[in-house]
């Protein structure tokens, strides 16, 4: 691989995606033509703003038809240090999207020697979106929920997509995917403003847990495998993932909460 | 009809080579220094914007001396190099040694096919798994690399600071002794460099994914020996 050398009325800036397609724009993706293929669709993840940043929260389940693909698949990835993604749509080009819009903070970095701010990656991902839309259109679509830590305000932010790339930042709360109807009415009902972290983690997992129970493309907490879904908050220490236990010690109590509730049992909530 | 004079090849050579070394003696030194959690790039550099020090990728580092727009294009190419890589095959794919092959291909064609050498020497270091795994190559003006196994000194004044390192490097320092050591270098006897003067950054397997760290100008005072 020889250096990648451009002169000046041709470089392509600190945008990776344009490099890419000056070297090697075979390696875009092509829009798919034909009948649409039986392909692999990811499903219902949450963004809640709280009082220390925002939260992102997904389940684990990839659906193809009506059988289940996957169960480990993650939908929620870090973007860079303080902001995170989470996927909804086909699960292929939405894991490439990911990959390319992680490399793009990245590489816009190391070039500018700089951040990008945190409305510029918000924008960065629309316009990814926004080109993937003939793909979207042959039934291959990919709603992404962009949220971080803007650390030149301190407060955290959330964006939401449409498929053509329209870009519309939420106040306190957003959900994307199959059961996002389902998640989303239960983060607005308990949402309130100034939440804590435990709280809204809770809240989180109440949402996907309605969602999946809902919804058949969206997986529950899977207890005897011990796959639950990935909760990440961004906050001023950045982009942290809860662990494992802790989202399975939180479920199993929701769970006990749940099941008094339906047995008539005397716990609120 | 005129003819051009004829000029022997040696004499051409010799005269870029002149050429770009005079442009790099003008420039302030680098030096790289192997340490227990990887690699420590300082440089002299009285500019807090403009780097000579940078991230290329996950492990492996840049600094270069002599002309800035010319070692900054190269620090930008190689940033594109090794993302470009990095995505077409695997991130553990990208290495220091192919990078360096690349730089050296590149200048070793500029040093010969164009009108004017660029008057950059550059330095392309790499931490590994463990301290044997560590490496740093250096790149002349002319193509050349060099395979340096414990440190390496770029810039005007590099072999005298060279014979300094020999003397205060050591296998297996800690940070503050390798800041010590290439401060100590760079400075020479006769005065001191303070944090403002100087930019530090590592490459440590500390670090996580990306090892690249710089080390603010508090931190460096506080390992400096005091003076």
């Amino acid at each position: 691989m020889t250096l990648p050398i451009f002169s000046a009325s041709d470089d392509p800036g600190p945008s990776f995606a344009e490099l890419l397609r000056r070297v090697r724009p075979t390696d875009a993706l092509p829009p798919p033509s034909g009948t649409p293929l039986e392909i692999t669709h990811g499903t219902t993840v949450v963004a809640i703003r709280y009082a220390d940043g925002v939260l992102l929260a997904g389940d684990r389940r990839a659906t193809a038809g009506n059988l289940i693909s996957h169960r480990t698949m993650e939908k929620v990835f870090p973007a860079d240090h303080f902001s995170g993604v989470a996927i909804a749509g086909a699960a292929g080009p939405a894991m490439e999207m990911v990959k390319l819009f992680q490399l793009q903070l990245e590489h816009y970095e190391k070039v500018e020697g700089a951040h990008l701010s945190l409305e510029g990656k918000a924008n960065q991902l629309g316009t990814m979106v926004r080109s993937h839309l003939p793909a979207a259109m042959q039934g291959l679509a990919v709603v992404p929920l962009f949220a971080g830590y803007d650390t030149r305000r301190s407060i955290g932010r959330l964006f939401q997509y449409d498929v053509t790339g329209g870009r519309y930042e939420e106040a306190d709360h957003a959900s994307t995917g199959s059961g996002s109807l389902h998640a989303g009415t239960v983060v607005k009902l308990g949402f309130r403003d100034g939440l804590g972290e435990s709280e809204v983690v809770d809240l989180a997992l109440h949402a996907l847990w309605q969602a999946a129970d809902a919804d058949s493309a969206t997986g529950g907490p899977d207890l005897i495998r011990g796959i639950f879904p990935v909760v990440a908050t961004m906050t001023q220490r950045g982009f942290e993932r809860i662990p494992d236990d802790d989202v399975r010690a939180r479920f199993e109590s929701l769970l006990g909460r749940l099941t008094s509730q339906q047995t008539g049992g005397t716990e609120p909530q | 009809m005129s003819m051009p004079f004829y000029v022997a090849p040696e004499q051409i050579m010799k005269d870029r080579a002149d050429y770009a070394r005079k442009g790099i003696a003008r420039g302030l030194s680098a030096a790289a220094v192997l340490y227990a959690d990887g690699v420590l790039i300082a440089a002299e550099n009285t500019s807090a914007t403009l780097r000579k020090v940078s991230e290329i990728y996950d492990r492996i580092a840049f600094a270069g001396v002599g002309k800035y727009n010319e070692f900054d294009q190269l620090r930008i190419a190689g940033v594109r190099h090794a993302d470009l890589k990095g995505y077409s095959y695997s991130r553990e794919d990208v290495d220091a040694r192919s990078l360096a092959n690349a730089y050296a291909q590149m200048l070793g064609q500029i040093f010969t096919h164009e009108m004017k050498p660029m008057e950059v020497e550059i330095l392309v270091a790499e931490v590994g798994d463990s301290p044997e795994h560590d490496q740093i190559f250096r790149v002349l003006y002319d193509g050349s690399v060099v395979d340096e196994d414990r440190f390496s000194v770029i810039g005007g004044d590099a072999e005298t600071i060279t014979d300094r390192l020999e003397g205060a490097f050591s296998p297996g320092l800690d940070l503050g002794g390798a800041v010590g050591a290439a401060v100590g270098a760079l400075s020479g006897p006769d005065r001191a460099l303070d944090a403002d003067g100087l930019e530090v950054a590592t490459l440590s397997r500390t670090s996580g994914r990306r090892a690249f760290r710089r080390i603010s100008d508090d931190e460096v005072t506080a390992l400096l020996p005091a003076t």
